[in-house]
């Protein structure tokens, strides 16, 4: 497997500019991720993490720097990259096959070669009995598991997290954490994720990047050496706690 | 009025299903009770047909207009102006809406002049298109289309305008392109707001072809109301008026059966 980078942030800054008003929403930020790693981004609210990884997905075109994909400036969303909301962003008139069907649709797949990937797919997230419910008939977290789902159904080699489950409640969460990081060894992606949460980054990453405030930069990066497969128990380890005060301070 | 009044006895259609049968036959009975309060009326009163006919009367005339064939060339002439109408205002008031929608410095341009010509009345402006386009069916037609424009436009606008700017933001990480975005996104997002559109459409075109048909007409049930008042056969406009009705009526439900499965099939009932 090559250790070439699969993604490269170079100089990013990004300004949003209007009529009234000037804003850096994202001051600098260069780093690397290589692929198959795990990486979260952690932050305080509104230092730009969003802004981040919506340049990371193409969506928003940086002021200053570059994105590479695997050594190819980036100029647009691609299909390689899968990127997954804040908000679940289901379609409320599709039921859940349907919204996880969405992307083959587009991309012209066969209606029966679309419905049965995406019923695996809803398998894998374990919604398989969910498959003809509507978004809202189903909780919060399963709407996630569906979001999540919409993007898989497609393998991108990438997956872009935005606080998916930022909504949901801490035991629901760390279930979700869990499968996130069964899907990820399962099926061998490269995942950027961005949270608020110190722990449920140390207990997922490979690498924890750090940013800071007013404008936003990359603070830190820091390399999580705990063993995988990890456990829950690794959340007492001294070396977890260790790594909570590194990180807290890289914040402060 | 008539079509509020429509909607809520259709829905208690709905919620009576597998209710006792004499809740369901209610609509009939309130109309024999309509009809004898009216024959009523007409008895006490003691009016002669000309000014007040009884209901009795107003059926033999319908049978009569029935059985010489006239009533029903009255009402198809009307229904293809209604129809005709309407596919070209709605089309018109869709295609334009989508682009207003999507181009607001455009629209900031044009809605003043769109919301002045609102202030001209239909009636006003029907002799004026007879003037330009002739007395034929494409003046009528242009008189339905134009009634119903404006409402369909102002709905088309709000609708396209209320689609969810975050599944905006998926589609494009989807990378759909813009057929695709009108097709996945836009259409089924704003059909409830479209079908509402086609509900006051239905209705302003059957308004628009009695109106063209009283300015200019030799047949139509607009032109069959008219010929009655020459002719004092008041029964005739009674059979005319509620020929009307029953098609205003019947295109209003037709369209609140549509969006009715529409919407309970997309879950948002
Ligand atoms: N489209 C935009 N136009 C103008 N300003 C924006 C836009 N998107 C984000 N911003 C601004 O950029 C800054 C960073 O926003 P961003 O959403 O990236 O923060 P965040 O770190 O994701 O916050 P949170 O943790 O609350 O989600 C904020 O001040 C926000 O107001
Ligand atoms: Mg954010």
């Amino acid at each position: 497997m090559s250790r070439e980078p699969i993604l490269r942030a170079e100089g990013l800054q990004v300004v949003f500019q209007s009529e009234e008003s000037r804003l850096e929403a994202l001051q600098e930020a260069s780093f690397s991720i290589l692929p198959n790693e795990f990486v979260c981004i952690i932050g305080p609210s509104g230092c730009g993490k969003s802004t981040l990884l919506r340049v990371l997905g193409g969506l928003v075109a940086p002021t200053r720097g570059r994105v590479h994909l695997d050594g190819r400036p980036l100029t647009g969303p691609e299909a390689r990259i899968g990127f997954v909301f804040q908000q679940h962003n289901l379609m409320p008139w599709r039921t859940a096959l349907e919204n996880v069907c969405l992307p083959l649709e587009l991309q012209g797949v066969a209606r029966t070669v679309a419905k049965d990937r995406a019923r695996e797919m809803l398998a894998l997230v374990g919604l398989a009995k969910f498959a003809n419910a509507l978004p809202r008939e189903l909780s919060g977290g399963m709407r996630q598991r569906v979001a999540l789902a919409r993007e898989l159904v497609y393998d991108p080699d990438v997956l872009l997290l935005d606080e998916p489950f930022g909504a949901l409640d801490a035991l629901t969460r760390e279930q979700m954490d869990w499968e996130l990081l069964r899907i990820w060894s399962a099926r061998q992606k490269t995942v950027v994720m961005v949270t608020h949460d110190i722990q449920e980054a140390i207990y997922l990453s490979d690498r924890v990047l750090t940013m800071s405030p007013g404008p936003g930069r990359i603070a830190g990066d820091v390399a999580i050496d705990l063993a995988r497969p990890r456990k829950v128990d690794d959340l007492y380890s001294p070396r977890f706690a260790e790594l909570t005060r590194l990180l807290r301070g890289s914040l402060h | 009025m008539l079509p509020r009044r429509q909607n809520t006895r259709s829905r208690t259609y709905h919620a009576g299903r597998g209710k006792p049968l004499a809740r369901r036959l209610l609509p009939l009975a309130s109309f024999l009770v309509l009809c004898a309060l009216w024959e009523l009326i007409v008895y006490i009163g003691d009016y002669p047909a000309f000014f007040l006919p009884t209901p009795r009367d107003v059926w033999s005339r319908a049978l009569v207009a029935l059985g010489d064939g006239s009533l029903l060339m009255h009402t198809w002439v009307t229904l293809k102006e209604v129809f005709a109408g309407l596919a070209v205002g709605l089309s018109a008031a869709v295609i334009l809406g989508y682009a207003l929608a999507k181009a607001p410095a455009v629209e900031r341009l044009v809605s003043p002049y769109l919301a002045a010509s609102q202030a001209i009345p239909i009636v006003a402006l029907a002799p004026l298109l007879v003037i330009w386009f002739g007395p034929g069916t494409l003046s009528k037609i242009l008189v339905c289309a134009l009634t119903l424009f404006f409402p369909v436009l102002i709905n088309t606008i709000v609708g396209i305008r209320g689609v969810d700017a975050e599944l905006v933001e998926l589609l494009r990480s989807l990378r759909a392109t813009q057929w695709q975005r009108f097709l996945y996104l836009e259409l089924p997002a704003s059909l409830p707001v479209l079908l509402g559109g086609l509900k006051i459409g239905v209705t302003l075109s059957v308004i628009g072809a009695v109106v063209s048909e009283f300015v200019s007409a030799d047949r139509g049930l607009g032109f069959l109301v008219n010929l009655a008042r020459g002719l004092f056969d008041t029964s005739l406009m009674f059979v005319a008026l509620f020929t009307l009705m029953a098609i205003a009526l019947v295109l209003y439900l037709s369209v609140s059966a549509l969006e009715r499965r529409v919407l309970r099939k997309q879950g948002r009932e």
